[in-house]
């Protein structure tokens, strides 16, 4: 545990220095304090507007940190061979993969909470320019803590697309690695197609290869609850829970595979 | 107990896109190295020098045969507590400052902070690094990114020590310091293999090498008896040397050259056949003074060519060609 803490503080810090980081999470910000521009443009659905805009900003935001940095994570330690150093010295394979994706981790979790604090006080202070009597008409409060539930579940996503860019990137190039994980992650959305297969297709071969793909490949639109929050729908949750528990099987299982293949890799 | 032995150590890689072959990187290398010694790795570029270290820090994984640090396999997280290792050409996390980078490495050896930061401090005095500790690696020059490469191999006070190239890339003042800075590690107990193309640094440090050429062990023993080894023929230096007498040496083949050093005064390379006696009167009838009279022996340059002289060795994989020239090879010594 102590080598895995210090491998993802060292990820965590090298996160903090990367300008590019900073850009992302400006510009997330920026959308998002727009996003009450955008809302009075739209007579009377300010609120949901913004609260809209602001999830899909967290979570496309939020990806675009996850692929990026995550892609890089272990391909760019063996390219500029930093690697060498570090792995001479008492720390396991698998402790190095784990702690880069700790280190990751934390980097979307501080990122997403910034963002979930710039979303906040943007709603915050819309809550002010309205009357009581027209926000009694809005179906959630503007700072609902509901929608913390779908924030909750955008980073389990973020979670999983940065364990899937990790494992591309234990053996492939990171614009391979970028294209196969933003590849996954679209597919992943339109999960429940590949499910309804079968009803559309009279071939049985292709109807088991859909049901064969859909238990296979990540079910990304699982964790995309944005709407129900927006219009304050009930989401149950044991929903929560199992979602959480799905998206924390298939991390699992992603750093075993990404293990195995970095653990008989050799670096030439 | 050896610090490093191997033995049959070989390493294949699969070269080539399309139709993928195999190049024997490392072949069947058997190496013991004693506790406390300072070893000298050398061979020309491309020999199997760094494919050897890698092969003992286990980045990569031999083809077959085995490798032991300490006694114990090379990969055990044990042995790793208790050795270094400089990479060639090495590059670190250029968003750390040499000191955050040291810090970092001696706490994924379990040091606590302020140990850690005790150590960062002393090594990168040692290694001569001043103020620009505090800058971010991507600032600092090769040489110096070389100097904290160092530090960072001895920040466990290593029982063994893997330097791979340590000179590279250092001005001769650094090549001087990190001379003495190996032999400082060997007085504290500390084994140090080291490879090298610099010939020089292993004449002036190493006790015993290992020379390898086209992946194989080309030899391997004491510094000094790689030398004694050849004589290759002896240097004679006179004086009141005439022209007319060294005309009849040369016809006579007693001499292979002559370097004039002064006013009858010259440096004469005799043949190893020729008997330097025997040359020095006939050279005494005619008036010549001996100054002095030295064996030349071969220097570890000479044998470093030497041994890794002749056409490249094929170096792929045609496993019934290896094995009918392994046949063919044997049966001609």
């Amino acid at each position: 545990m102590r080598v895995i803490s210090h491998v993802a503080v060292n990820v965590f810090k090298e996160s903090v220095r990367d300008k590019v980081l900073y850009s992302l999470v400006g510009f997330a910000t920026l959308l998002i304090a727009a996003s009450y521009l955008i809302g009075q443009l739209t007579a009377g659905q300010d609120v949901k507007i913004i609260k809209d805009l602001g999830l899909a900003a967290i979570a496309t935001f939020g990806l675009l940190i996850a692929v990026f940095i995550g892609i890089g994570l272990v391909w760019k330690e063996v390219d500029r061979r930093s690697i060498y150093s570090l792995l001479a010295k008492p720390i396991r394979r698998h402790e190095f993969i784990v702690g880069k994706y700790v280190g990751l981790a934390l980097t979307l979790l501080v990122n997403v909470a910034m963002m979930t604090v710039a979303f906040y006080a943007v709603l915050a202070y819309l809550n002010t320019q309205f009357p009581e009597t027209v926000r009694a008409g809005w179906p959630a409060p503007a700072t609902d803590p509901g929608m913390l539930r779908a924030i909750a579940l955008i980073f389990i996503e973020l979670l999983l697309v940065t364990a899937i860019a990790l494992f591309f990137s234990t053996f492939s190039s990171p614009f391979l690695s970028a294209a196969l994980t933003v590849g996954l992650w679209v597919i992943g959305h339109f999960n429940t197609d590949l499910r309804n297969f079968e009803s559309v297709v009279e071939s049985a071969s292709g109807a088991y290869l859909a049901r064969g793909l859909y238990y296979l490949l990540p079910n990304f639109a699982a964790f995309d609850i944005k709407t129900q929050v927006v219009h304050a729908l009930p989401v149950p949750p044991s929903y929560l829970v199992t979602t959480t528990a799905y998206g924390l099987a298939y991390i699992a299982l992603l750093l075993s595979a990404a293990v195995v293949i970095f653990e008989r890799r050799d670096f030439k | 107990m050896d610090a490093i032995r191997t033995e049959q150590l070989t390493k294949h890689y699969r070269v080539g896109f399309w139709r993928s072959r195999p190049y024997v990187a490392l072949d069947g290398l058997t190496l013991d190295v004693r506790q406390g010694e300072i070893f000298g790795f050398l061979g020309p570029n491309g020999a199997g020098k760094t494919t050897t270290l890698k092969l003992l820090m286990q980045l990569i994984y031999p083809t077959s045969g085995r490798a032991e640090i300490l006694g114990r396999p090379v990969g055990d997280v044990g042995v790793r507590r208790r050795i270094g290792y400089l990479p060639e050409n090495p590059y670190f996390y250029d968003y750390l400052t040499a000191e955050e980078l040291l810090e970092y490495f001696a706490g994924v050896f379990g040091y606590a902070a302020a140990e850690g930061r005790r150590r960062a401090a002393a090594l990168l005095d040692e290694v001569g690094i001043g103020a620009e500790r505090r800058l971010q690696l991507r600032k600092f020059s090769k040489g110096m990114l070389q100097r904290v490469g160092i530090a960072q191999a001895i920040v466990n006070d290593p029982d063994v020590v893997f330097f791979d190239e340590p000179m590279s890339g250092l001005d001769p003042l650094g090549r001087r310091e990190i001379r003495h800075l190996i032999l400082q590690l060997r007085d504290r107990g500390s084994t140090v293999f080291f490879s090298s193309h610099v010939l020089a640094d292993a004449e002036t440090l190493c006790s015993r090498v290992a020379i390898l050429a086209g992946g194989r062990l080309a030899a391997a023993g004491q510094l000094t008896d790689l030398l004694a080894f050849q004589v290759r023929g002896w240097e004679l230096v006179v004086t009141g040397l005439t022209g007319v007498a060294l005309e009849h040496a040369r016809a006579a083949g007693q001499v292979v050259r002559a370097t004039p050093l002064g006013d009858e005064h010259y440096a004469l390379e005799l043949p190893l056949s020729a008997a330097p006696d025997r040359v020095l009167s006939d050279l005494s009838a005619h008036g010549a003074r001996l100054v002095s009279l030295n064996p030349v022996r071969e220097t570890l340059e000479d044998f470093f060519v030497r041994q890794t002289a002749g056409p490249p060795r094929d170096r792929g994989l045609d496993t019934e060609r290896r094995t009918e020239r392994e046949h063919e090879r044997r049966s001609e010594n």
